[in-house]
């Protein structure tokens, strides 16, 4: 171990670069060396730094696409921040610190938010070493070779991107390839589904154990539109990554154009020595960027997502990760504007689909003595409601980018993603399954984007997200004289007051009324409404949120 | 001798060592039969500090009086079963009871005759006679009327003199009441005076309802205007700190028998079982009373709590049967006091009782289908379920909540689909008349919702 170390020296200058480091070499090497392949098995051929990288990205996903997997909230509660962290997410929440951040340490170590922080360029990674793996045309190695760059392609994809999220209609379009919530759609409409059914079937074998280890579970978080979508990116990016490496971060993907270029300016990056290069091309024909370029001993940092698999590969150690010896006196000025492009890209968009399947609304059958319950339906023609800390629908829908995690992370059925073409794969709210609860914060506590801002529970409760509108010819109380008043019963701000419906008579009729001024639209009324599958009181959203009264 | 042994250990026990509590509860069957054997001449007795009686802890409450089978009734109405009622006075006295309580309006108002029947063929010194002066009714308020129901009463009780005379029910209506039934009509005066002649050897009053009568008797007392002799209160392990949770107007027995301990006035506890329910409790908390005495009733917990404070004159019971007296008798031959710990052990089982009162449902499913679709009877076993196994909790803070919480909303999902759960019951009352329990359905779905729901938000 202590000989890979020495041979490829990297860190020795990482050291250097970081001045302040309180410990010797030597006592740092073994504390890292020991620590890490401890818990992580991997070969010991692999360069220290694949190793931290190989370490620090498999936790990396794992714990995101925790994030959209638990239900329990310990995800969210402990790592939401992971997702905040996201670039595109950050810039769209405005969230400076997380951007410093990732300018920071994209300006030092070059490009590894692609490799260890962005869980699309993770996945990619996994459909690379899952090539390497495999013998096709009877190559398991060797397979790429220096390319050039499409940065014409790049920058147009990436103008593009910028305007389309910038309009709100096809907001949503750029979306699509923006790596964090595609990766997102691929975690809640995949993975999710499988997680669910392996904990019910766990939760099954612990009710007949009579444990309480595990419960039940469901979300409203499958829309086949959004299946299809998220299939069609695992097939596309996934393939291009079992093929051709790293192509679509380095063609299509705005995240990898942006910190690309940044990346050129960064202080440690990984050089060619070349007094002891011997012309080899190994490093090329294994790079998954295809962008060292062998017979220049340049690498195009652009591309390169300093994955350090180069570094340990070259058998006359002539690959260097740290400060290049020869400096190039650019100045550094992020750009943003589009270049003027002889090449004409044309995006590939993915079609969406509109097969809509009609909910078919199953009568259960009695058993022994129940009686038949029929389940509600989501109502399609109200005016749209966000959760509370979306501040109005066109912040929500500014902002955005579909991800699903916050409809993975709603314990209540409430959000699932919109089928509408303005809004489509963004959260909408509905009652039939169940209510925006006063306890739970769960979505705006996990946004990463700032379309649903942080809240807590005292602020939520006195937020108006909607309000409850009476159907009176509905309503079994008020038109048939049931003695009910569910939904006053379970106003949690006691905004429905049981009134008669006839003025002079106290003891006829009740119909309940909707205080305007204390109303939140949590739709617990609505949910709990006896009138099915359409109840007779329902909530009708607000454009812009209020607050009711102070927290 | 081995016999004289045991008598020893039973009095050490009984002076409230919780080792030889334990001790007994681990007794073999012969010494239980022996045990049961000595309850004769065990009994323990209390002083009253007036007139120097000494009175046995268990007193006779002739309120229940067995009845006659099959409706049967003389021509006046009587339905006592007197033979019955000769039969158990009789067993009563040998084993130690002395004191037997009635009043001119129990029974249908024969309660006093059989009372007297009864007591009448034993010599009058071994045993003492209360009856109380119940004119509730405005009609009997008058001096006349009074006093004839005052002086009926030692001829229904075949007596010269009444050992415990008390003014029934006092706060019952209030001042106004009170004012009516025995102060203008110059009858409390009268009273006096019949104390003065020895007719009456102790006076008192038995209380119920407004505090105000209460504490404006006691001053009567402070001022030295009336001595009260004794009075009875309405005294259990629930009634001493949560009175208010079982009848609004009712006080904390704890203040009443404090007030009265302050004065030196002898206690008579009425209602020890609360009507009864402090003998059939829920399963949880009759199995953590067997755990600590496996050979003792639920019932007989709560005698002895009520007899254990000292100025305790006597603790009344309703026998109606044989079988209550006898498990009576073995609970007071003699006392065991309550200990500290099993004071707090009962406060705690009081605080279980109101919090969580189990629904007496049978799953006869006669209210069922609800025509909303709740699955009714599996609601409530699933809540009965969790009260009995001690899985409820209100206290967020407590250790075992985060726990608690879990285990209860999990089941509930899973023995009740959500769209069957207590929420949906929207309090249409059809299931009411259907019940042959009586439980108010509506109102116990709801409560169990409220529970749900404050479990749900105190995540």
């Amino acid at each position: 171990m202590c000989q890979t170390f020495s041979r490829n020296g990297s860190l020795i200058v990482l050291m250097k670069v970081k001045m302040a480091w309180p410990f010797s070499k030597g006592f740092l090497k073994i504390l890292i060396l020991h620590s890490i392949n401890r818990y992580v098995k991997i070969p010991t051929k692999l360069s220290m730094l694949k190793r931290i990288r190989v370490t620090l990205a498999m936790l990396s996903i794992f714990a995101v696409t925790l994030l959209f997997l638990d239900f329990t909230g310990f995800a969210r509660e402990h790592w939401s921040w992971l997702a905040k962290i996201q670039l595109v997410p950050a810039i769209l929440s405005v969230n400076l610190l997380a951007i410093l951040f990732l300018l920071a340490v994209t300006l030092v170590f070059g490009r590894i938010y692609c490799s260890v922080i962005c869980p699309l360029g993770i996945m990619q990674d996994f459909f690379t070493w899952l090539r390497g793996h495999v013998k096709i045309n009877r190559r398991k190695h060797n397979l790429y070779n220096f390319k050039k760059a499409y940065t014409a392609v790049r920058w147009l994809v990436f103008g593009l991107f910028v305007i389309l999220l910038a309009m709100p209609v096809t907001h949503m379009i750029a979306s699509l390839i923006e790596p964090y919530s595609a990766y997102g759609r691929i975690a809640s409409s995949i993975m999710a589904p499988v997680y669910d059914a392996a904990n019910n079937i766990g939760a099954e074998i612990a009710a007949n154990h009579g444990s309480y280890a595990m419960s039940d579970v469901s979300r409203n978080n499958s829309s086949t539109l959004i299946a299809v979508i998220a299939w069609t990116t695992l097939i596309v990016i996934g393939g291009t990554a079992f093929f051709f490496g790293r192509d679509y971060c380095n063609t299509i993907c705005p995240v990898g154009t942006l910190l690309g270029y940044l990346s050129r300016f960064s202080i440690l990056k990984p050089w060619i020595d070349t007094s002891k290069c011997n012309g080899c091309t190994k490093c090329a024909r294994n790079c998954k960027a295809s962008c060292i370029d062998p017979v220049r001993h340049e690498i195009d940092y652009t591309r390169c997502v300093a994955c350090m698999n180069c570094i340990g590969n070259c058998s006359t150690h002539a690959l260097r990760y740290g400060l290049r010896r020869q400096t190039r006196g650019e100045t550094h000025k992020p750009e943003r504007d589009t270049d003027g492009s002889r090449r004409a890209a044309i995006l590939t968009g993915v079609t969406l689909v509109g097969a809509m399947t009609a909910k078919a609304v199953e009568d259960k059958l009695s058993d022994g003595g129940l009686a038949p319950v029929v389940e509600k339906r989501p109502l399609d023609d109200r005016k749209r409601i966000v959760p509370p800390g979306a501040v109005s629908v066109k912040n929500l829908t500014d902002h955005c980018t579909g991800c699903q995690l916050c409809i993975d992370n709603c314990p209540n059925e409430v959000l699932r993603p919109s089928a509408d073409f303005e809004t489509f794969m963004q959260p909408v709210m509905q009652f039939d399954k169940g209510y925006c609860r006063p306890e739970c914060t769960a979505c705006s506590d996990v946004c990463p984007v700032g379309a649903i801002k942080p809240l807590d529970t005292g602020e939520k409760s006195v937020i108006q997200i909607g309000l409850a509108v009476v159907n009176r010819d509905a309503c079994i109380s008020a038109s048939e004289g049931v003695n009910c008043g569910n939904c006053s019963r379970h106003c949690p701000s006691d905004a429905i007051v049981m009134i008669p419906v006839d003025a002079d008579d106290d003891n006829g009729n009740k119909m309940p009324v909707v205080n305007e001024s204390l109303c939140i639209g949590c739709g617990a009324c609505e949910n709990l409404c006896p009138v099915s599958p359409v109840s007779a009181i329902h909530v009708e959203g607000r454009m812009t949120h209020t607050q009711v009264r102070t927290a | 001798m081995a016999k004289f042994d045991r008598r020893v250990f039973l009095k050490l026990a009984g002076a409230g060592s919780a080792v030889m509590l334990a001790g007994c509860g681990r007794t073999s069957d012969s010494e239980s039969e022996a045990r049961d054997q000595q309850k004769t001449g065990e009994m323990t007795y209390r002083m009253n500090g007036s007139t120097g009686d000494r009175v046995s802890v268990l007193g006779y409450g002739m309120m229940r009086l067995p009845t006659l089978e099959g409706g049967k009734e003389d021509a006046e109405g009587n339905n006592i079963d007197q033979e019955a009622v000769n039969r158990l006075v009789d067993h009563a006295l040998e084993h130690g009871v002395n004191y037997f309580d009635t009043s001119p309006a129990y029974c249908k108002g024969f309660s006093e005759r059989a009372t007297g029947i009864a007591l009448a063929r034993h010599p009058r010194e071994s045993y003492f006679i209360a009856t109380k002066l119940s004119n509730f009714s405005p009609a009997t308020w008058s001096r006349e009327k009074s006093l004839e129901m005052y002086e009926k009463s030692f001829k229904e009780l075949q007596t010269d003199y009444i050992d415990y005379l008390l003014l029934h029910g006092i706060g019952m209506g209030g001042m106004e009441s009170l004012n009516g039934r025995y102060i203008d009509n110059g009858i409390l005066d009268h009273l006096i005076g019949e104390r003065e002649k020895g007719r009456v050897r102790n006076l008192g009053f038995s209380y119920h309802g407004d505090v105000e009568v209460f504490d404006y008797l006691l001053r009567l007392h402070d001022e030295g205007k009336v001595k009260w002799d004794f009075a009875q209160i309405q005294m259990n392990y629930i009634d001493w700190k949560h009175a208010k949770q079982i009848n609004k107007r009712n006080t904390d027995a704890e203040y009443l028998y404090n007030e009265l301990d302050r004065r030196g006035i002898g206690v008579v506890v009425m209602e020890p079982l609360l009507g009864g329910r402090l003998a059939s409790v829920p399963n949880n908390i009759m199995a953590m009373m067997k755990q600590r005495r496996p050979d003792d009733s639920v019932a007989s917990w709560a005698f002895r709590y009520a007899g254990t404070p000292d100025r305790i004159l006597t603790v009344l019971s309703g026998m109606t049967y044989m079988e209550h007296l006898e498990d009576n008798l073995k609970t007071y031959s003699p006392l065991q006091p309550v200990t500290d710990e099993e004071d707090a052990f009962l406060e705690k089982m009081a605080t279980l009782m109101l919090e969580f009162p189990t629904v007496p449902c049978t799953d006869c499913k006669y209210c069922m289908p609800c025509p909303y679709g709740v699955d009714i009877p599996t609601v409530f076993a699933h809540y009965n379920q969790c009260i009995n196994e001690g899985r409820i909790e209100t206290d967020n803070r407590s250790p075992e909540y985060a726990k608690v919480r879990r285990e209860f909303l999990i089941g509930y999902d899973r023995s009740v689909p959500k769209l069957r759960q207590a929420s949906h019951c929207i309090g249409c009352g059809t299931c009411l008349p259907h019940c042959p329990q009586d439980i108010r359905i509506p109102d116990r779905l709801h409560k169990i919702d409220e529970y749900v729901e404050s479990l749900r938000r105190n995540s």
